[in-house]
């Protein structure tokens, strides 16, 4: 097999972009648990990192909205946001647009996905590549789930993608990491910022940790929206990532609800089965 | 009202620097473009995010809008919770403010 490595982490632009406002313990010990996912990545020595986000209109909008997208070029350049703003420089980033290929032509037995050879990377993908692969030397492959225009997948079909992800990633040769890129309850944007349900964060991680299929996708959305905001949609991205981990066991390597950061900030890794 | 092309604009000035050269150079030839009410024009020409906020701009448009024009975060913010005391509750979309306005 060769997906070597599936996790998800956090992506708000305040990570970076505001990193002087946060407290400083819990701020430190987040970006020291990136730092050890940065190491477990690199200790696999993948071929290319899929991150499966929930980008923010810096590609798709709602004239032609892919529930679900992948990237297949040889480069990718972002972020689309100022770079002060963000605190993290404009850059090409490499990709992979053959292994890209192979990996779409799978998935698209189980799941309709839309490809696209360009691709602008907004904060969703930026900040944790600033954190996991900082010199920009490990080929990314970007894919979307549609979590910000209604409607929106229903999250059994998240599941699918994952496994579709898994499946694909599996069949080829070279070795790939995972990471999904998303937001547990969180209202950001908003004047509300800064809003966090940290109980319904840490039971939609205790599922996630079982790795619990119904109980995952049982969250309606509705309710997301009441309990977790606007935000909560994101967890469409963990539960795909669930699904990658083919039954496989999560551990919470960081929860911490960090409020200039807009989010429930989340470090969590699969053990493959 | 025309939220849609609001937001297309908004989506295309945020990912693309030809549009961003427009805002500064050829900003009525650009408004021009979309289908917009005057109230959605007039939004644009005073850069008020808060009026935007409240036609129920989608957040993540409105935040990148934000770091676009300069404003900083705890001004973005307060430009939204100002929309809102002046011209009502957020009107559509999914962002919609949950706690009270302040009075």
């Amino acid at each position: 097999m060769s997906t070597v490595f599936v996790g998800v982490c956090s992506h708000g632009p305040g990570i970076t972009g505001r990193a002087a406002r946060a407290e400083p313990g819990v701020r430190d010990e987040f970006y020291r648990q990136f730092g050890r996912m940065r190491a477990a990545i690199e200790a696999q020595k993948p071929d290319a990192l899929v991150v499966v986000a929930a980008e923010h209109f810096a590609n798709f909008f709602m004239n032609n909205m892919p529930a679900f997208a992948m990237g297949m070029a040889d480069y990718y350049e972002g972020p689309i946001e100022e770079e002060a703003w963000l605190a993290i420089r404009r850059t090409r980033v490499p990709g992979n647009a053959g292994l890209s290929r192979r990996l779409i032509r799978s998935i698209l037995n189980e799941v309709d996905l839309a490809y696209a050879e360009e691709w602008k990377f907004d904060h969703g993908i930026m900040v944790p590549l600033h954190f996991l692969t900082p010199r920009y030397d490990l080929p990314v492959i970007p894919a979307n789930i549609n979590c910000q225009g209604p409607p929106l997948t229903p999250l059994h079909r998240a599941w699918a993608f994952g496994e579709a992800l898994r499946r694909a990633c599996d069949e080829v040769p070279e070795r790939i990491a995972v990471i999904a890129t998303g937001g547990i309850s969180h209202w950001p944007c908003t004047p509300d910022s800064g809003k966090i349900n940290e109980k319904w964060d840490r039971e939609f991680l205790r599922r996630w940790s079982l790795n619990d299929r119904a109980a995952l996708v049982s969250y309606g959305d509705e309710e997301t929206y009441r309990d977790g905001g606007q935000g909560g949609f994101e967890i469409r991205t963990f539960v795909s990532a669930a699904a990658a981990a083919n039954g496989g066991r999560g551990e919470i390597w960081f929860y911490a609800p960090i409020p200039v950061f807009a989010v429930g900030c989340t470090i969590g890794v699969m053990n493959l089965a | 009202m025309s939220l849609y092309y609001t937001q297309k604009l908004l989506y295309q000035l945020n990912r693309d620097p030809l549009v961003q050269r427009r805002l500064r150079d050829d900003f009525e030839g650009l408004l021009a473009e979309y289908d917009l009410t005057e109230e959605e024009r007039s939004a644009f020409r005073a850069r008020d995010v808060g009026l935007l906020y409240v036609l129920g701009v989608n957040g993540q448009l409105l935040m990148h809008y934000g770091a676009l024009i300069g404003l900083e975060w705890s001004e973005y913010l307060e430009a939204m919770r100002q929309g809102v005391a002046r011209h009502g509750p957020v009107r559509a979309g999914l962002y919609a403010m949950t706690t009270a306005p302040a009075r």
